[in-house]
């Protein structure tokens, strides 16, 4: 293979670092669902890697269960959002007042 | 050394991470974050793992990016078009992001990562189904409870509220 294991975690490090750019800078609900994405695609990324140099099947498996429950995750965030969108006619988090503790 | 694929598929899939989130249009947001999803399935392919490669497709690519596009055109116009920002913000998010990216660039250059290759065969995808079928079925089983469990909130959180109202003043 000539691809080394280094060359997919710095891409996963670039990808978690763009996700947590995202949900730290966006107000936007979206957006920040967006971000989580991201994330979550960074980990799964560095799951199936490691998978492929150990070789172990244990990380595809993993990768396999983190996609469906993100794929929950996403249903239940934009449930959310429409929500959201309905009671406060706007998708920007700062105006979701009744949500602050 | 990385090959001029590999290369490819990680320029569309960090161009594509950040076009999403940068990009004016939420629509426009959704459609290169589904860039960001088929790199990521490129990369899989790349690992020799074409089941969750195909997995990530149907799922990520086929479904939840439509989904969240879906979502996108019921929210009002000018608000996927409208993008507030604080500078200030934008600049300490910019720089917490360089400080992530380098520190643990750092760290991993450090550690013996930088060492591991391979050449043994990929694992056989018939194992993932074995995997799942003997050692993990309590938690596959766990994992279909939590989705229909998610379907059902998402459905239930999603139910217009004054819908039997409306009927009832038709009737």
């Amino acid at each position: 293979m000539s691809n080394e294991l280094i060359d997919f975690v710095i891409v996963s490090i670039a990808l978690l670092a763009i996700g947590i750019y995202g949900l730290s800078v966006k107000r936007n609900f979206i957006r920040m669902l967006f971000a989580v994405e991201i994330v979550i695609n960074a980990a799964n990324l560095n799951l199936v890697a490691f998978a492929r140099f150990l070789p172990h099947s244990g990380g595809q498996t993993f990768a396999l269960f983190s996609i469906a429950i993100a794929a929950a995750e996403v249903a239940v965030g934009l449930a959310l959002i429409i929500v959201a969108y309905r009671m406060y006619k706007n998708v920007d988090v700062a105006d979701f007042r009744s949500l602050k503790g | 050394m990385v090959d001029a694929m590999f290369l490819g598929i990680a320029v569309l899939t960090i161009v594509s991470a950040i076009a999403a989130l940068e990009m004016r249009s939420l629509i426009y947001g959704g459609i290169a974050l589904m860039g960001t999803l088929g790199g990521i399935a490129g990369f899989f392919i790349l690992l020799d793992s074409p089941f969750v490669a195909l997995f990530q497709i149907a799922v990520y690519v086929g479904s939840i990016a439509v989904l969240i596009l879906f979502t996108i055109m019921l929210v009002k116009k000018e608000l996927i078009f409208h993008k507030k920002e604080d500078s200030k913000r934008r600049y300490a998010g910019i720089g917490l992001m360089l400080t992530i990216m380098i520190s643990m660039g750092a760290l991993i250059f450090d550690s013996g990562i930088s060492s591991i290759t391979t050449d043994e065969p990929a694992v056989d995808y018939r194992l993932i189904g074995e995997d799942f079928l003997t050692y993990y079925w309590p938690a596959l089983i766990a994992m279909a409870l939590v989705l229909s469990g998610a379907i059902t909130g998402a459905m239930t959180l999603a139910r217009r509220q004054d819908e039997v109202k409306d009927e009832q003043r038709t009737d």
